[in-house]
């Protein structure tokens, strides 16, 4: 396992052992006094000086979270504050979720941090004061007039060790606001707090990095466009040698009737590509008229987690490029955060999209009405509707060495409420399914925590706690009905769930929903099938490998 | 500890000063009608003041939390409330957060045991005190309106006859009055009890409770125990709706207490987190249909982005492009 994180029965015992506020064990001190300490595992590594350069954004030095001095730039509170003031008056949402929160507390064991660290400043009501006490000591009105009596405190430079470490303990996951009475989203102040941060510096490489790759490549892993291709073309030769079926995906080819975009995990990563052989194949099953591009090569955004104008800047080039190939409407793979971004922001920042039609599916003739402005499609809508219309031929025995259960990514469950469509495919591509319990799925379901950007080697310890939640949940599952596959349809968790079910839940493995609808697609000429898309036996297919679940 | 008691002996202070200043200095007309005019003034300005201050902000984004299936395909079936795709399913998911706290009564307490194992148990108390609470209060202000009117309106008698209906007492005894004072002792003591909220509990947080508390209180103990003469409070109180600057009559010093506190209440009020009583209202995460991509959302200051295009792109990998036989856009 990674140096950067303890052994598990470390950390069983730690769970066990510790007194944690989760437990009922309140600090003996206020939240404010509690000190900041950043060590191996806690934080993550900051932007490197040449990506900052490159995206022109602030303070580009070499630095880290262990150090005492973090070179923050001149007049750094002045920046913060007009930036927080700028913000507020852009944002209602931010304006409101500082001013009305009663502290309540119902959000304070919702969230996936706190309940694998019992940190008290994981609550998301804390993470939310870390900066409302900033703002109501340098803001007027409210309850200024009695200073000390509505708990307010100083910018200080401990104030921003503070802020970098809780906003990177968040990963905008919105589980918090399902609970709020007033919605207060901590993702909202998350996303602010993070545009703060970087406007003195205080960042993550791992998001930047990426973002940087993005601007240049057309993808977050900075694969240039003849390896992009070359990448896919190595996985239609797999597919050809697991299944005789030779798939023919063309690449920025104007005229073609869908554009189809998925993030660049899919195509560069395991387990990710196999779930974009299970695309390849679906597409060839069905003969669509599609092509893939290889300068909007990236579904996923990590603009996200940097501001609302990198954000932009990235999804621009989907309806760039769109325009430019002359195609009808976008087929979006298996992601999440680019759902949330594609559903709740795209249209917003960089519709209308009225070069595109509204998207109608050339096998069913289904009208995608709940698509009619944006014109994107997620596939599994789109598989939904073509299963429905019975316009595939799926085995799904092919699928019975699987015994799966489904997680729903954080922002396909709350930021576009999108449940069924998933579980409907599932069910039909294979014949083991079982929920986890349910206070753990659906609206809400636990983050695979490392979302928002927070996936990286050197923040392992804060994620396998993060993530203890979910792994918890598929233990049960486990338990209760022998689940080894962990279905997802978000690219962050097919990246980051190995990792934690390998260290919670060894003998778990994760897949692609579409991996599984390759699997289980009858292709006309195949060759008989006895592996998966992994090269795992099927179960019953040969003599001896019978599962008879 | 001091984070309570605070806000504690602030109410007490407040509670003590219209009831030395009535009783020994004769101030009965600045209690009794100079404060409540101002603080009226005060809690409608702030109030409308801070709505304003809220509404004129932009929306940029649509960002419902979606928390039931989306409208999509015809054999899908839509949560029309947790995930509304149009106008009036918006407006019963707002309504149901205001008249029901429908999320609150989702609630949930996540507990750690041995093992390590995560179990979430249901949790309906936090719901069903805030309920009680912020429901008996309305009742009890509504039917106050029999100090503002000559005759009640037939809704409120209504209201009031309810309140009253275990009519055994002289006099009769309300309903309300026990229940609010139930519901504020609970959340009083959640605050203290559970260590969760006893971290985050901050002194503006125990200081409403309080003064809410002493409100009550004051209110009771002129019904119940010291049966204040109502004619003279309903006399002054019926000049003050009709905008009447008449100094007031003979009334005891416990009604000014209850009075004071509630026109500290009311100028505190805009300036508080007590303003949720609007916010609810407009949260951006409840308030708008989840139909973004049907629909386009328009950000009134959308900045423009210099993004990379396409012919830039091009221009940095055209050989790579034509060695992979991708088309390009100039040869």
């Amino acid at each position: 396992m990674s140096k950067y994180a303890p052994k598990v029965t470390e950390l069983q015992k730690e769970f066990e052992e510790k007194p944690s506020l989760l437990k009922g064990d309140a600090p003996d001190m206020p939240w404010w006094d509690i000190p900041v300490e950043f060590r191996d595992g806690n934080w993550c590594f900051p932007g490197k000086p040449e990506v900052l350069e490159d995206l022109g954004l602030a303070n580009p030095r070499k630095w880290a979270a262990t150090d005492e001095d973090w070179k923050l730039p001149e007049g750094w509170q002045k920046t913060i504050r007009d930036g927080l003031k700028s913000r507020l008056k852009r944002f209602r949402s931010f304006k409101l979720f500082l001013d009305i929160c009663v502290r309540c507390g119902a959000c304070a064991d919702k969230c996936h941090f706190f309940l694998g660290t019992g940190d008290p400043k994981n609550m998301p009501v804390l993470r939310a004061e870390l900066i409302r006490s900033v703002y109501r000591n340098d803001f007027p009105l409210a309850e200024k007039i009695l200073k000390g009596f509505s708990g307010s405190r100083k910018l200080t430079a401990e104030v921003i060790k503070e802020w970098h470490m809780y906003f990177h303990q968040c990963t905008e996951c919105r589980r918090c606001s399902v609970f709020c009475p007033f919605g207060i989203d901590t993702a909202e102040i998350t996303m602010m707090a993070r545009e703060l941060l970087n406007l003195i510096g205080v960042n993550n490489n791992w998001i930047l990095a990426p973002v940087s790759n993005c601007n240049r490549t057309g993808n977050h892993l900075g694969i240039e466009p003849h390896t992009f291709v070359q990448n896919i073309e190595s996985l239609v030769d797999d597919i050809e040698e697991l299944t005789g079926v030779k798939v023919e995906p063309t690449f920025n080819r104007k005229g073609a009737e869908v554009l189809f975009i998925t993030p660049s995990g899919d195509v560069f990563g395991d387990p990710g590509v196999y779930t974009m052989m299970g695309y390849l194949l679906l597409f060839h099953h069905i003969g669509l008229d599609y092509t893939i591009s290889t300068y909007a090569s990236e579904g996923g955004n990590f603009g996200m987690f940097t501001s609302n104008e990198m954000m932009k800047k990235l999804n621009a080039k989907m309806y760039h490029e769109a325009k430019r190939l002359g195609v009808k409407w976008i087929l979006g793979g298996e992601c999440g955060h680019m759902w949330r971004v594609v559903h709740q922001y795209m249209n917003t920042m960089n519709g209308p999209a009225d070069f595109l039609e509204e998207p109608v599916s050339p096998i069913t003739g289904t009208r995608f009405a709940n698509a009619k402005a944006t014109r994107m499609v997620h596939i599994a809508e789109f598989t939904a509707d073509l299963i429905h219309h019975k316009k595939l031929k799926l085995d799904p025995k092919r699928n019975d060495h699987l015994r799966t259960t489904f997680h729903d990514s954080c922002n396909i469950a709350r930021g576009m409420g999108m449940f069924e469509e998933p579980r409907y495919v599932l069910r039909n591509v294979c014949n083991t399914f079982h929920e986890m319990p349910e206070n753990t799925i659906r609206e809400q379901t636990f983050c695979c925590g490392s979302g928002s950007g927070l996936n990286t080697e050197e923040f392992m310890d804060i994620r396998m706690r993060g993530g203890f939640p979910r792994a918890d949940a598929v233990r049960k599952v486990r338990e209760k009905h022998r689940t080894n596959s962990l279905v997802t349809i978000c690219a962050i968790d097919r990246a980051s769930l190995p990792p934690l079910m390998k260290y919670w839940n060894p003998g778990v493995s994760v897949y692609g929903l579409h991996e599984l609808v390759g699997n289980a697609l009858v292709m006309q000429g195949e060759k008989k099938r006895t592996e998966d898309l992994r090269e795992d036996p099927m179960a019953g297919v040969e003599e001896g490998e019978g599962d008879e679940a | 500890m001091k984070k309570v008691l605070m806000p504690l002996l602030m109410v007490a202070v407040l509670a003590l000063v219209p009831y030395l200043g009535v009783t020994y200095a004769g101030l009965g007309y600045l209690f009794g009608v100079v404060i409540p005019y101002a603080s009226a003034v005060v809690l409608v300005g702030g109030f409308l003041f801070r709505l304003a201050d809220w509404l004129r902000r932009p929306v940029p984004f649509r960002i419902p939390t979606t928390c039931g299936q989306e409208r999509s395909f015809d054999w899908i079936r839509q949560n029309p409330v947790e995930s509304p795709s149009n106008f009036w399913q918006t407006a019963v998911r707002v309504l149901s957060e205001v008249l029901l706290f429908r999320s609150l009564f989702r609630n949930t307490k996540a507990e750690l045991h041995g093992g390590p194992k995560l179990a979430y148990g249901s949790n309906k108390w936090l719901w069903l005190g805030g309920l009680a609470f912020h429901w008996s209060l309305l009742v009890i202000v509504l039917r106050h309106a029999r100090f503002f009117f000559i005759m009640m309106p037939g809704p409120i008698q209504l209201i009031d006859d309810f309140d009253r209906f275990l009519d055994v007492t002289v006099p009769a005894f309300y309903l309300t009055d026990a229940v609010v004072l139930a519901a504020v002792t609970f959340l009083v003591l959640r605050r203290f009890q559970d260590a969760k909220v006893r971290v985050i509990s901050l002194p503006t947080d125990f200081f409403p409770l309080f003064l809410i508390s002493g409100i009550v209180l004051a209110g009771v103990s002129m019904r119940y125990v010291t049966k204040v003469n109502v004619m003279p409070v309903k006399d002054l109180m019926l000049r003050l709706v009709q905008f009447g600057f008449d100094p007031p009559a003979e009334i005891g010093a416990l009604f000014y207490v209850h009075l004071f506190l509630v026109c500290v209440l009311m100028v505190y009020f805009p300036f508080s987190k007590l303003m949720h009583m609007g916010g609810i209202f407009l949260s951006p995460t409840r308030n708008l249909p989840n139909n973004s991509r049907e629909k386009r959302h328009v950000n009134p200051w959308n900045p423009d982005i210099k993004f990379r295009t396409y012919a830039e792109y091009e221009d940095d990998y055209r050989e790579k492009m034509k060695k992979a036989n991708l088309p390009v856009e100039k040869q």
